[in-house]
């Protein structure tokens, strides 16, 4: 694909009203919704009228005077970007007196603009240089010595972009790209006239302000004013290539400019149907990683991990491995090795690992990050609704009424999809959020949410259920809905339930400190609020009663009638980027792609015809279950694609402990990490940018990856994974991975109508896409649930074992941070460090001042688990009696403490409640200079022998 | 302490048994013979064979250790 830029029709579309209006612009009759401006009319039929500070993601400004128009029958020349199309008008873009006036104006700007074009950064690219040439501005009459605004110091103060006042036409797009797209609200235009300015926070520097880096401001710029520090030091692309964000579970779309084999920029795409061309500082700028200097670009093994690795040929890398898992398996036996799949490569990477178990290790001993997140949404909605999936598309939230947000900070983990959310808060719909946490969207600009229920971290159940009571008690519930949609005996055991006493807002306020006034609020607005969608995230599934919250979701949905159409549903927001996909592809120990059981007679022999082997028909081990039977001495091979158990996983020393007992680990990852200090066998992983596939986000949406370089290790994921397939004699022979996702097409249902040629034409598809949803399904459960009649579950609330006491009064819950994604083995090797260097302990005043805390004091965090030390941050955002802290920094390591507790249905660690005391301390727990050591240690990589 | 000590960390046959009484409490509002049925069910799609041995043996060698509902349930699953 060569370069051009996206076209910019400079106004929204029309909000639909059905209605079309037919109108004549410079003698051409079109007829076009109604509303839509003239300038969107006339760049719909192919007429650019000259404009800056217009563009369609962006309200209707008026503000540069340079698009206007002339209308017959009307007075003036009205602005193109205000003017909205009506029957009969005539409109004429290009007159002499519209080519003076335009003239006029862009002198005018060009009067107080540096003359700089040649060594300018956006030479080439710059829409100011652009409509200079469009309006035939040939000369200036003013002179430059004059006062100007040229000359001011730049702002160089974000790490990945440069804000130069000089350059500044003061068009106020990026202020408004803030607002409206990001909905931060960090910019302003501060003074007047000609003094006005564009300024930041309180005119901070960048970095120092609000802004959080998202971007949008340097999309929207159409000078240099803002440009990408990248394009300053590279210049501008010739080339791009859409693909899909690696990071969270959102999938954002992006054009990745390059200049030869070199990527300029991340620009989010118009076109994605997840993003709609917006994007957050993880997609938009945190890619440097890709090349940076601690890749591990050759595969190395060693004997024993006291040893240094050996850099060796990919050949004997692969022999070995697969020599290994042969040797172990013929010596403890078929059950003793397994394989963990990746939330974050592609779908087809992600099923020829579980491929490699189920049909070369011959067992179902394969698991997934999904383990540690969103497990229990799989075996809530399967259960209850028939399927493991959200209901609804991203696009949905702008029908919502009343969104109800539980466990979940979109605005940190999901930014591009909170940012959304926020549009819609803006536009009026109400908002509850239920977590122990003020999140920001609690309150921020022009957000506010009518309830804030911050409960005590693990009585989700609890809660929900109180809402629950209040529903069907007040008679608030669709009796008409759940008699169609579900089974109404099952409604009626459960409404029994729900409607005792001792599960009234009244009787849980002492177990969730929550004002039961607050919860019956919160209940009869999401009752009865009109759409009412819920959303959530790892702070539901996170718990001892992950599942059982997830089911508690899904009954309030049944029972309102919130499930089937637009604008509401049930909505887990998915961690990593292809979290989704690796749950479809079958990355559980109990279920094939598509969530069939093995044990399913037709099913395994679906699979058996199609790879020749006879199938396990037994559930295999999860990952907890894995590393208990390798402490246990029974298992003894792990292959790892892309995940850092030791990092992620809870209670870090007995993830250490399991792989250590382990004869044989096999890391395939972009860098040695965590887990990699425990490996006898190391692969180097590729990037996305690297390597051809697909990802599906949250919203089941299947997206293409697209390589836009070639592999620095000189493989893709799934070119590795088929060599070890193939040393250990299974024949594959893909040579692309369309043929990979034509298998899984034609193995799982829900997938039968996925293919690449229809992802290239269509852009995406969201499963179920086969011949009963030709197109995809945005949203499920339309005409009837996936498992038939909708299941109401009964949810009892039982307190998790984790209890305060005297050794241990405080709770500990963990979470993420905006600017870093997991265990930050991406974000940690990228600037994104500027904004959050280290994991720090958020404490309530009250608990800090009792402990002698003040803020930025080093403090000991220890629970029964372990302990580590961090710095202390003091904060209302917490509530007393609860610390917070997130988990990207190995020097931290929160999971040191967290425990094994985990949800009772599928073992998903209860990381969201840990009891723990905080103290002040001196420095780094013994445990964390242990580590350090052993980590040093563990990297040694051994110098090559010179060839003789 | 090592990176590998487990200081307060159950054995693998204690974490066997913790869960066993943990799906059954969470499943025990069904009641009785229900009950018992349901958490034999959820044992037999998510455990391995191995754990599932092993928590009839455990049964076997320790029967107090598991609630009236989860016992039912190993007793039904040993059955098998």
């Amino acid at each position: 694909m060569g370069f051009t830029r996206e076209t910019d029709h400079g106004t929204l579309p029309a909000l639909a009203t059905g209605a079309n209006v037919t109108l004549t612009i410079d003698g051409e009759h079109v007829t076009l919704p109604e509303g839509t401006s003239i300038m969107r009319a006339a760049s719909l039929t192919g007429t650019a009228i000259p404009k800056l500070c217009a563009s369609d993601n962006l309200e209707s400004f008026g503000s540069c005077r340079l698009c206007l128009v002339e209308v017959e029958g009307r007075n003036g020349y009205p602005a193109s970007c205000t003017t909205p199309i009506a029957e009969g008008m005539v409109v004429r873009t290009q007159t002499e007196r519209l080519k003076e006036l335009r003239r006029g104006v862009m002198e005018l700007y060009i009067s107080d603009h540096p003359l700089d074009c040649l060594t300018c950064a956006a030479n080439g690219d710059c829409e100011l240089q652009n409509q200079a040439g469009a309006v035939g501005l040939r000369d200036v009459r003013y002179g430059y010595d004059g006062a100007t605004n040229m000359g001011q110091p730049k702002d160089q103060s974000n790490p990945y972009f440069d804000f130069d006042p000089s350059k500044c036409i003061v068009c106020s797009r990026c202020v408004r790209a803030c607002d409206e797209v990001q909905g931060t609200f960090a910019l302003t235009i501060e003074g007047l006239g000609f003094g006005s300015k564009v300024a930041a926070s309180q005119d901070d520097a960048f970095l120092a302000s609000e802004c959080v880096s998202c971007g949008a401001c340097v999309q929207a710029c159409p000078t240099a004013s803002l440009i990408e520090k990248k394009v300053v030091e590279t210049g501008t692309p010739d080339r791009s290539v859409i693909t899909t964000c690696a990071y969270c579970g959102v999938g954002c779309t992006f054009r990745a400019e390059m200049r030869g084999e070199e990527l300029v920029r991340m620009v989010p795409w118009k076109d994605g149907k997840a993003n709609h061309g917006h994007s957050c500082v993880k997609g938009r700028f945190a890619w440097g990683y890709a090349q940076h200097k601690e890749r591990i670009l050759h595969p190395m093994i060693r004997t024993s991990i006291t040893e240094p690795w050996r850099e060796v040929s990919w050949d004997e890398a692969i022999v070995h491995t697969a020599s290994e898992f042969r040797r172990i398996q013929e010596k403890y036996g078929r059950l003793a090795v397994g394989g963990i799949t990746s939330s974050r490569c592609t779908n087809e990477e992600t099923f020829l690992v579980q491929k490699l178990v189920r049909q070369g290790f011959g067992n179902n001993n394969v698991d997934t990050c999904a383990r540690v997140c969103h497990s229990p949404t799989g075996y809530g909605l399967k259960t209850t609704f028939g399927t493991s999936a959200g209901t609804q598309d991203f696009d949905s939230v702008m029908q919502s009424d009343v969104i109800l947000v539980i466990g979940a900070n979109p605005t940190d983990a999901h930014p591009v999809f909170g940012s959304r959310m926020k549009q819609r808060l803006r536009q009026g719909a109400k908002l509850i959020v239920i977590d122990p946490r003020r999140t920001d969207l609690v309150r921020s600009p022009h957000v506010e949410a009518e309830h804030h229920l911050p409960l005590r971290p693990g009585t989700n159940v609890a809660m929900l259920t109180a809402m629950a009571h209040v529903i069907v008690t007040e008679e608030l519930y669709d009796e008409a809905f759940i008699r169609e949609r579900c089974d109404w005996d099952e409604f009626q055991d459960w409404a029994d339930f729900v409607s005792e006493a001792a599960r009234s807002p009244e009787a849980i306020e002492p177990l969730t400190g929550v004002r039961a006034e607050d919860v019956r609020g919160a209940a009869r607005l999401y009752a009865t609020g009109g759409n009412g969608a819920i959303y959530y995230g790892l702070g539901v599934t996170e718990h001892s009663q992950g599942s059982s919250t997830v089911m508690a979701i899904a009954n309030l949905a049944m029972a309102t009638g919130n499930i089937g159409r637009e604008g509401v549903g049930v909505n887990p927001l998915r961690g990593q980027n292809n979290v989704q996909g690796a749950c479809d592809m079958g990355s559980f120990p109990h279920e094939f792609s598509g969530y069939r059981h093995v044990s399913d007679d037709a099913t395994r022999a679906m699979f058996e015809a199609a790879w020749g082997v006879k199938l396990d028909h037994e559930p295999g081990l999860r990952i907890p279950n894995m590393l208990d039977a390798a402490t246990d001495g029974t298992f003894k091979a792990l292959f790892i694609q892309g995940e850092d158990i030791l990092q992620s996983d809870p209670n870090t020393h007995h993830v250490a402990a399991g792989l250590a007992a382990m004869e044989c680990v096999v890391v395939q990852d972009l860098f040695l990490n965590e887990t990699a200090n425990y490996a006898h066998v190391f692969l180097p992983g590729s990037t996305f940018l690297e390597k051809d596939g697909t990802f599906t986000n949250a919203e089941r949406r299947i997206q293409r990856v697209r390589k836009v370089m070639a592999p620095l290790n000189g493989q893709a994921d799934w070119e590795i994974v088929q060599l070890v397939a193939n040393a250990m004699g299974l024949g594959w022979s893909y040579s692309h991975p369309s043929e990979i996702m034509d298998e899984i097409a034609a193995l799982t249902p829900t997938f039968a109508g996925v293919h690449y040629d229809r992802l290239d034409a269509e852009g995406s598809l969201q499963w179920p896409a086969n011949d009963a949803a030709p197109g995809g399904t945005p949203t499920m459960h339309i005409d009837g649930f996936a498992r038939g009649k909708g299941k109401f579950i009964v949810t009892d609330y039982i307190p998790t074992d984790e209890k305060t006491g005297p050794r241990f009064p405080l709770l500990l819950t963990t979470g993420r941070i905006l600017s870093h994604y997991n265990v930050g083995a991406q974000t940690r090797r990228t600037a994104n460090t500027a904004w959050h260097p280290e994991d720090r302990l958020e404490i309530h005043p009250a608990d800090a001042e009792n402990r002698g805390i003040k803020d930025g004091d080093w403090v000991g965090l220890k629970s029964r688990a372990g302990e580590t030390t961090l710095r202390a941050q003091i904060t209302e955002r917490v509530a007393p009696g609860v610390v917070y802290t997130t988990f990207h920094h190995p020097d931290t390591q929160a999971n040191v403490i967290t425990t094994d507790y985990s949800d009772w249905a599928t073992n998903c660690p209860e990381y969201k409640v840990t009891a723990v005391q905080v103290g002040l301390s001196n420095g780094p727990s013994d445990w964390q200079e242990d580590y350090a050591d052993h980590a040093r240690q563990s990297r040694r990589i051994a110098p090559l022998e010179a060839a003789e | 302490m090592a990176m590998e000590d487990e200081e307060g960390v159950m054995s693998t046959g204690e974490r066997l048994i913790y869960m066993a009484n943990q799906i059954a409490r969470n499943l025990a509002s069904e009641g009785g013979e229900r009950s018992a049925e349901m958490v034999a069910d959820h044992i037999r799609s998510f455990w391995d064979p191995s754990m599932r041995q092993r928590i009839v043996a455990l049964a076997a060698d320790r029967p107090n250790a598991l609630s009236p509902i989860a016992a039912a349930a190993v007793r039904r699953i040993a059955a098998a």
